[in-house]
C-alpha cells in the first residue's frame, strides 16, 4: 500500500476490440502504475474511448487480460466487480450528473448507496466533496441545469471521488473549460494526486495539461499502443504522428527547451 | 483490508486523551461514526483534548473528516485540540479537509403555509398573464410575417409547407380516420341502446348526424392533431432552440417567424379542416353501419333519415371552426418550442405544455363558438 512502490493497478494485455465486425483496438498493452497520472492520447477516431469504456466494463472485448487492483475481470463475479466499481471513479466528458437530483444529492448518492451512513455524515462528506473540488458548499443546492460547464465537470469530480477511490479516470476532463478554469482543473488534479494517492487515468488532448499533470503519457494509433513515456520521451520520439502532435501548432516553444537542456 | 477499527479514551489531568488505530477508511465509515460520536460526549472537567494518530493504518477523506468533526465539536465548546502523531502523507489530507466549511449556509425561514399558497397563487397568475402576452405577441409576428409574405409571395417557403402537409395531413389521414370511425360506432350504440327503451331508435340518425357534424367530428380531429402534430412541432422548433439553429437565422437576416413557423401554421390551416372533412365522415360511416347492424336500421332509412335531420348549416358550422383551431394548435405549439431552454428537460417539459394548452385551448374556443352560434340562432 506504500505511496511509490511501482505496482500496476490497471494491467492490460494483448487487448482486442471489435465494434460491429471493424478491429478498433489490436493487441493494446497497457499499464497504470500506483499513484501515477498516465494520459492517454491519439487521433480522434482512434480508439481513446473505446479502451476507457472497455476497461471500465461498458463494452465487451473480443481478446485480451483486463486485471484492475490484482482481479481479472473475466474471472470476477458479480460481487468482486461490484467491489472493484466502488474502488474506481469515472468522471465522463460532459460530467453525467443526474439531471433529476441537485449537485448534492448526486454526490451522495453511491455514498448512501453503498455506505449506509447517518444522513448528517453523508451530507458532511457530500460538502466536504464539493469543497474539495473547489466549489463552494451551497452549489449543494443547485440543480445541474443551473450550473456552468466548468461547475457541473467539478461536481461530476466530486461524484467520481465520493467513495474515496483509488483509481480514477477522466474523460477529457478541460475540455470545454476556459483556459483559468482548465488550468485549475489541472492543479486540483495534482492536488487529489498527492492528498489521495489515486491513480489517474486521463484521455485528453490538452497539451497544457498533459505537461503539466501527467506523469507518463501513452499513445494510440493503429488499435495499439504506439509510445508510452514521459514527456520528454514524447518530445524527443521519431514517430511521424508523434512529432506533428507534440511539435505542432499548438505546442509551445519552451517545452523543446526543456528537451535540450 | 484490516478489521474494526477503535478510538479509546483515558482522562487524563485536566484533558482527555483519544488514540485512533487501525484502517479509518470509507469501507469502515459506518462503525467510526459511533465512536465518534461516542467520544464527543460532553464531559463538563475536561480542558483539553489530544488526539493520537500514530497507529491509523490506513486513513482516507472519511476518517480525516470524522477526526476532524470531533477536533470541531471539542472547540466550539471551548477546548483546547491538538492531534499528535501525524505522518507527513496524511497532513495534506487533513490540511485539504479542514480547508472546508463542511456544513451549508442555512436556508431563509420558510413562510407560513398560507402566505405561501398565496405566493403560489400569484405566481400560476402571473405565468398565465405571461402566456397570453406571449401568444398575442406571436399571434402579431404572425400576422406581420404574413402581410409580408403577401407583399411579397416568393418570400413564401412552398417547400417547406408542402412537406409539413405531407406529414401532418397524408400521413395523419390513417389513424384519423380510424378513431373517428370507432367515435361514431360507439355513439350508434350507446344511442340505439338508450332510445330503444322509448322506442325511438331513429332519433339516433339525428343525434349522431348533429352531433359529429357540429362537435365530435372537428373536436376529436383536433385533440388528435395537437397531440400528434403540435407536439412534434414544438420538438423540432425546442430542439432548433437548444442548438442555436434559431438565433442562426436570425444572424443571417432572415426572420424565425417567417421562415419555420408560417409555413407549419399554414400547413395547419389546410390540413384540419380537409382532416375534419374525412374524420366527419368516416364517424357517420362507422354510425351508420352500427346502426344497420346492431340496430337494424337499413342504410336506406340512415341515409333518408340524415337528409331530414341535418343542413350544410350544421355541416358548416364544424367546419367553420376547424382551421380557428389549426390557428390556436400551431400558435401554442410554437409558442411553446420557442420558449425551450438549453436542456433536454425543458424540451421534454415544454413538449407537454404545448399539448395540454392546446388541447385546452381547442376545447375552450369550441365552446366560445357554441354561445355565439347559438346566440346568431344558428
Amino acid at each position: 500500500m506504500a505511496i511509490g512502490r511501482p505496482d500496476a493497478v490497471i494491467k492490460v494485455q494483448d487487448l482486442v476490440v471489435e465494434l460491429d465486425t471493424r478491429r478498433v483496438l489490436n493487441g493494446v498493452k497497457l499499464d497504470l502504475l500506483r499513484g501515477e497520472i498516465l494520459g492517454f492520447v491519439g487521433a480522434s477516431g482512434a480508439g481513446k474511448s473505446v479502451l476507457t469504456r472497455t476497461i471500465i466494463g461498458l463494452l465487451p472485448k473480443r481478446e485480451g487480460l483486463i486485471e484492475v487492483l490484482g482481479v481479472d475481470l473475466d474471472k470476477a463475479d458479480d460481487r468482486a466487480k461490484q467491489a472493484i466499481d466502488r474502488r474506481w471513479g469515472v468522471l465522463f466528458q460532459q460530467g453525467a450528473l443526474f439531471s433529476s437530483l441537485t449537485a448534492g444529492k448526486n454526490v451522495e448518492f453511491p455514498i448512501r448507496e453503498y455506505l449506509g451512513l447517518s444522513a448528517k455524515l453523508t451530507t458532511e462528506m457530500a460538502i466536504s466533496k464539493l469543497e474539495m473540488v473547489g466549489l463552494k458548499p451551497d452549489v449543494y443546492r443547485n440543480f445541474p441545469s443551473e450550473l456552468s460547464g466548468g461547475m457541473i465537470k467539478r461536481v461530476a469530480l466530486a461524484r467520481a471521488l465520493a467513495l474515496d477511490p483509488e483509481i480514477l479516470f477522466l474523460d477529457e476532463p478541460t475540455s470545454g473549460l476556459d483556459p483559468i478554469s482548465a488550468g485549475e482543473f489541472d492543479q486540483l488534479i495534482l492536488t487529489l494526486q498527492e492528498t489521495l494517492g489515486v491513480s489517474i487515468f486521463m484521455v485528453t488532448h490538452d497539451l497544457d495539461s498533459l505537461h503539466r499533470t501527467c506523469d507518463r503519457i501513452a499513445v494510440l494509433g493503429d488499435g495499439k499502443i504506439i509510445e508510452a513515456g514521459t514527456m520528454d520521451q514524447m518530445l524527443a520520439s521519431n514517430h511521424p504522428w508523434l512529432k506533428s502532435y507534440f511539435h505542432g501548432a499548438r505546442a509551445h516553444d519552451d517545452w523543446h527547451v526543456e528537451v535540450k537542456g | 483490508m484490516t478489521a474494526g477499527t477503535l478510538l479509546s479514551g483515558q482522562v487524563t489531568a485536566g484533558g482527555l486523551g483519544l488514540a485512533a488505530s487501525g484502517a479509518w477508511t470509507a469501507e469502515h465509515a459506518r462503525t467510526l461514526e459511533p465512536l465518534v460520536e461516542h467520544a464527543t460526549r460532553t464531559d463538563a472537567t475536561v480542558q483539553r483534548i489530544i488526539i493520537d494518530v500514530t497507529r491509523i493504518e490506513r486513513l482516507d477523506t472519511y476518517g480525516a473528516w470524522l477526526i476532524e468533526r470531533t477536533l470541531r465539536v471539542w472547540t466550539s465548546r471551548g477546548c483546547d485540540t491538538r492531534i499528535v502523531g501525524l505522518s507527513d502523507s496524511y497532513g495534506n489530507l487533513f490540511k485539504k479537509v479542514r480547508a472546508g466549511a463542511g456544513k451549508l449556509t442555512p436556508l431563509p425561514r420558510r413562510s407560513n403555509s398560507i402566505t405561501a399558497t398565496l405566493e403560489s397563487v400569484g405566481r400560476t397568475m402571473s405565468a398565465v398573464f405571461a402566456d397570453i402576452m406571449l401568444f398575442s405577441q406571436m399571434a402579431g409576428a404572425l400576422v406581420i410575417a404574413f402581410l409580408r409574405v403577401v407583399a411579397h409571395p416568393t418570400k413564401f417557403r412552398l417547400t417547406s409547407m408542402v412537406n409539413h402537409l405531407e406529414r401532418v395531413g397524408w400521413h395523419a389521414v390513417p389513424i384519423i380516420l380510424l378513431i373517428t370511425f370507432l367515435i361514431g360506432s360507439i355513439l350508434a350504440q350507446q344511442g340505439i341502446f338508450h332510445f330503444r327503451t322509448f322506442g325511438a331508435d331513429i332519433y339516433v340518425v339525428d343525434m349522431v348526424g348533429v352531433l359529429v357534424l357540429r362537435e365530435v367530428g372537428v373536436l376529436i380531429v383536433c385533440i388528435m392533431v395537437a397531440g400528434r402534430s403540435g407536439s412534434a412541432y414544438t420538438a423540432e422548433l425546442g430542439s432548433m432552440k437548444m442548438r442555436e439553429e434559431v438565433d442562426a437565422l436570425r444572424t443571417m437576416g432572415f426572420d424565425p417567424v417567417e421562415v419555420l413557423i408560417l409555413p407549419r401554421i399554414f400547413a395547419l390551416i389546410i390540413t384540419v379542416p380537409i382532416l375534419t372533412f374525412l374524420g366527419s365522415m368516416a364517424a357517420l360511416y362507422g354510425g351508420g353501419i352500427v346502426a344497420w347492424l346492431y340496430g337494424g336500421i337499413d342504410p336506406q332509412v340512415f341515409l333518408a333519415r340524415l337528409h331530414e335531420s341535418i343542413s350544410v348549416k350544421s355541416f358548416a358550422v364544424g367546419m367553420i371552426k376547424a382551421p380557428f383551431m389549426a390557428i390556436v394548435i400551431g400558435l401554442v405549439a410554437c409558442v411553446e418550442g420557442l420558449q425551450v431552454k438549453g436542456s433536454a428537460e425543458s424540451l421534454g417539459a415544454k413538449t407537454t405544455d404545448s399539448v395540454v394548452k392546446s388541447i385546452f385551448l381547442v376545447i375552450v374556443l369550441d365552446g366560445a363558438f357554441a354561445i355565439f352560434f347559438a346566440s346568431i340562432g344558428v
